[in-house]
């Protein structure tokens, strides 16, 4: 059996960065005089950061084949300036636009990804070329000006929240009591998931985690579940893009860790030539990567413009760093081939936690860009500490 | 000629639960060439590592003495400067500097910060014709081949006025020609006064030069052999190697040949970069049933681009001729199409081109066949962790667990993970480039009994080798390349190493290009 320390030690990077994301919660709780774990807040905390985490998917795996999209920002301003164009301006249904949105989010990133895979063009240089192009793009649509308001129904796309079908209400205030149901199923769900994994490796006699280390950690995520879902409920409950999030987070967790094209992806990564002369079509592997961050980009650009409920040259200024060192700061390696979807995720949230809690304490955003590249920096000193001590 | 230039006195170092020295001396007299071998894993490199300062003083215990004097490098700077030089297996120089620019790459020739390109020309120069290496000093080492670019090493070494050269491995990826001109050098040097340590794995070098012979084993100091009072064979130094006699140093095996399996014609490539530059002229190779082929030749005879070019095109452009699988014409155009017709090729190359190093075991043996352990895209990973673990034992993999990155695993052993990789894969022709390249005696072996054991299941093999007593030992027939062309073809019972030389070494440009 594994010994607690020497689980710590393996695992190091994830927990280390956890109990930052902690800290940090727990530093902003006080700071903020309790404000951060309002039930208001953390709604607003998911709604903020839905479109760094669903990018966050996308880049991760861009990141794990050892390349970098810098167009990310650009891709959101632009698809959400297409969206106001088409429904504002000329009044199309919003359905068949977030579908045209999503198949140009596509188009766009297999316009990259042709030039990196096949073309052979540094990425780096290629996306910092989309970059500039679709911001001037955004621009020339919206010919320099906000476009908006949309429709209800396209607005709900981020600020819509699942209906409560029981109508409950707790001390005769509102309380979504669908919202608990939901967070009952999810835990009981994560919990008989990991028992099975327990299982399955017992019965193939791998080593595995200590009883009393399996019990407390599931009660501890089932508390960290329920801690949240009373928290959503308390207000208007789950929000339509927190669903999304979460069908997205399941999806590319289970494609990193246990399909064949995600592991062909962290191959590629960790040697290009290896995994090319074991048959993996690098390029064209390289290619669908771009185009998945290309869907991925446009469906936050569409969450973008739904929150803001306009369409505006400059969004999604500068979000390609945050959802870029959300991927750092959760252990993936710039020079490819490591990475992991919880990292990703707890990077956001630690990118986003600081945001909001900064912005709560009246920190200028001047000062707030100072702290996050530290705590980027921080991160990959950390990173490095560790490989170090264990050559 | 006796003094002792160097004394290493109860040398230990340890790692995390590893023992990697233990209590090991070592002395080298003036002007010798002392030879130290050992298997991989004997802790010869880290020996050089300890004795360059890469160990820093106090990482270790032990004294070393370097011309009478207590040394206790910090690091390989200080080393240097009493004049210690060491080259390592993998060439340090930059490619895109010129020669001149990497012999003084740290220890420029300059005023004030300002390069003295003239001092540092005429010097380079200089110090090529000592090394005898007629090169520009502006060439670019990219533009060089290996055996060049060792030369340059040590005009590098020299450079800093070297006492005592240490070279680990220095001819490992030098075809025969050029390992034949370094070691020339070496005894040169050894008229000069330099004393050389050399690290080597091919015995028969060790024999041509070395003064004395130290056999290191399991991080302990075994023997040193004199050379100049006996005479010592190769077995004798093997058997202090490996603690054991090895009577055949290849597994015999019943040879039952069937009918051709796999045969190329006509197989034309050309030059990814330099179109018009023929790799590989109207080949025609034939592959038996159980049949182990070997494919023999000097470097860059084009033997491994033949073999990547038939292997899904991975090598070079306008490639020409036919692929027929038991006598049917395949489509081998990708390397996907390739593997799934039964041919898969195991690179020379295991570290850049074999494995992927950060990721564990198991995921390297199943790389190139996802297909077999996953349903609908989806990995079944209790079955791949089952498979893999087989093929741990099968092929006696030693490592901690299938979940060891590879990059953590000794030479051999890596190159069991590649050979499982490609097992896993069932190919009918394996073409092996360089299977036992940089790995030592006791692995060699096991490999050997590998490639007999797929011989007896009935799969083809080509067999790439430089060394020639391995394709006699192990293989049945043998095609001899030179210049991209095959220029000889024989039974392996009528072939010896004089008659295959002769083929490989006819016309034989004298002076490379």
């Amino acid at each position: 059996m594994k010994t607690l320390s020497t689980l710590f030690k393996n695992n190091v990077r994830e927990y280390g960065m956890l109990i930052a994301l902690i800290a940090v919660m727990v530093f902003f709780q006080f700071q903020t005089k309790g404000v951060l774990m309002k039930p208001v807040n953390i709604t607003n905390l998911v709604l903020q950061n839905s479109y760094v985490i669903t990018m966050a998917m996308g880049m991760l795996l861009i990141i794990i084949t050892g390349w970098i999209d810098l167009s990310v920002g650009s891709v959101v301003a632009v698809i959400g300036a297409l969206a106001g164009v088409l429904i504002v301006r000329y009044d199309v249904n919003w359905v068949l636009v977030v579908a045209i949105s999503l198949l140009l989010g596509a188009a766009i990133g297999a316009f990259h990804g042709y030039f990196v895979a096949y073309l052979k063009i540094p990425a780096f240089i290629v996306t910092l070329a989309g970059m500039l192009i679709f911001r001037g793009l955004t621009i020339a649509l919206l010919r320099g000006e906000s476009v908006g308001p949309f429709p209800r129904g396209f607005q709900n796309i981020s600020s819509g929240f699942i209906p409560d079908i029981f109508n409950g209400s707790l001390n005769d205030k509102p309380f979504h009591i669908t919202t608990i149901l939901i967070g009952v199923i999810l835990s009981i769900l994560l919990i008989w998931l990991d028992m099975r994994t327990r299982k399955n490796q017992q019965k193939y006699g791998f080593e595995v985690t200590p009883l009393y280390f399996f019990v407390v950690k599931n009660i501890a995520i089932t508390a960290a579940v329920m801690g949240f879902s009373y928290l959503m409920a308390s207000y208007k409950g789950i929000p339509t893009v927190l669903v999304l999030l979460f069908v997205l987070i399941t999806f590319y967790a289970f494609i990193t860790s246990s399909s064949v094209i995600g592991r062909r992806i962290y191959a590629m990564g960790g040697n290009e030539k290896a995994a090319r002369l074991s048959g993996v079509n690098t390029p064209r592997l390289l290619f669908y990567t771009f185009i998945n961050m290309g869907v991925l980009a446009s469906m936050a650009g569409l969450i973008v413009a739904a929150r803001l409920n306009s369409s505006t040259p400059n969004a999604g200024d500068g979000m390609e760093l945050d959802v870029i060192a959300a991927c750092f700061i959760g252990g993936a390696s710039p020079s490819g081939g490591v990475g992991k979807v919880i990292g990703a995720l707890v990077g956001a949230f630690l990118i986003g936690v600081l945001n909001n809690g900064m912005s709560i304490m009246g920190v200028g955003i001047d000062w707030q860009k100072v702290v996050k590249g530290v705590v980027l920096l921080l991160a990959v000193l950390f990173d490095v500490y560790n490989k170090n001590k264990n050559a | 000629m006796s003094d002792v230039i160097l004394e290493m006195r109860n040398i230990t170092k340890t790692f995390p639960g590893v023992k990697a020295l233990n209590n090991v001396s070592f002395s080298v007299a003036q002007g010798e060439i002392h030879a130290l071998v050992g298997e991989n894993g004997a802790g010869k490199s880290t020996l050089m590592k300890v004795l360059s300062g890469i160990y820093p003083y106090g990482t270790y215990d032990g004294e070393i003495y370097f011309q009478g004097k207590e040394c206790r490098f910090r690091d390989i700077t200080e080393s240097e400067k009493v004049g210690l030089v060491i080259i390592h297996q993998e060439l340090a120089l930059i490619p895109f500097l010129s020669v001149a620019e990497n012999l003084f790459l740290g220890n420029e020739r300059a005023k004030n910060g300002i390069i003295d390109w003239n001092e540092s020309i005429s010097k380079t120069a200089e110090l090529l014709e000592r090394v005898g290496l007629h090169e520009s000093p502006n060439t670019l080492i990219t533009n060089m081949g290996v055996g060049k670019q060792q030369l340059v090493e040590i005009a590098k070494a020299l450079a800093k006025e070297v006492k005592l050269l240490i070279l680990d491995e220095p001819t490992a990826s030098l075809n025969e020609n050029d390992s034949e001109k370094l070691l020339e050098l070496l005894l040169q040097f050894k008229e000069h006064g330099i004393s050389s340590i050399l690290i080597s794995h091919k015995l028969s070098e060790v024999n041509k030069v070395a003064d004395s012979i130290t056999i290191l084993r399991d991080g302990s100091t075994i023997e040193t052999l004199d050379c100049r009072k006996d005479n010592i064979t190769e077995d004798r130094i093997i058997r202090g190697m490996v603690g054991r006699d090895l009577t055949h140093r290849f597994p015999p095996r019943e040879k039952n040949i069937g009918e051709v399996i796999f045969e190329v014609q006509d197989w034309n490539v050309y030059h990814p970069i330099h179109e018009d530059r023929k790799v590989s002229t109207n080949v025609n190779i034939t592959v038996r049933k159980g049949e182990v082929v070997g494919v023999a030749g000097l470097m860059g005879a084009g033997r491994t681009e033949l073999a990547m070019s038939i292997f899904g095109r991975a090598y070079g452009t306008r490639i020409s001729g036919n692929a027929y699988r038991n006598g049917k014409e395949v489509d081998i155009s990708t390397i996907d199409k390739a593997i799934s017709n039964g041919i898969a090729y195991a690179t020379e190359d295991r570290k850049a081109y074999g494995l992927v190093l950060i990721q564990e075991v198991k995921n390297n043996i199943t790389l190139a066949n996802l297909e077999e352990i996953s349903n609908n895209q989806v990995i079944n990973e209790p079955q791949e962790m089952k498979v893999t673990s087989e093929y741990r034992d099968k092929l006696n993999i030693k490592c901690s667990s299938i979940q060891q990155l590879a990059l953590n695993l000794s030479g051999g052993n890596q190159q069991k993970v590649v050979l499982s990789k490609w097992l896993f894969a069932s190919p009918e022709i394996l073409i092996l480039d360089e299977p036992t390249r940089g790995i030592d005696v006791g692995a060699k072996y096991e490999i050997y009994t590998i490639i007999n054991r797929l011989a007896n299941e009935g799969k083809g093999i080509i067999l790439i080798s430089s060394e020639l007593p391995e394709i006699l030992g192990v293989c049945d027939r043998i095609y001899i390349m030179r210049d991209g062309k095959i220029v000889g073809e024989m039974p392996a019972s009528e072939a010896s190493q004089e008659k295959v030389m002769k083929y490989i070494m006819t016309q034989q440009e004298v002076v490379e290009q």
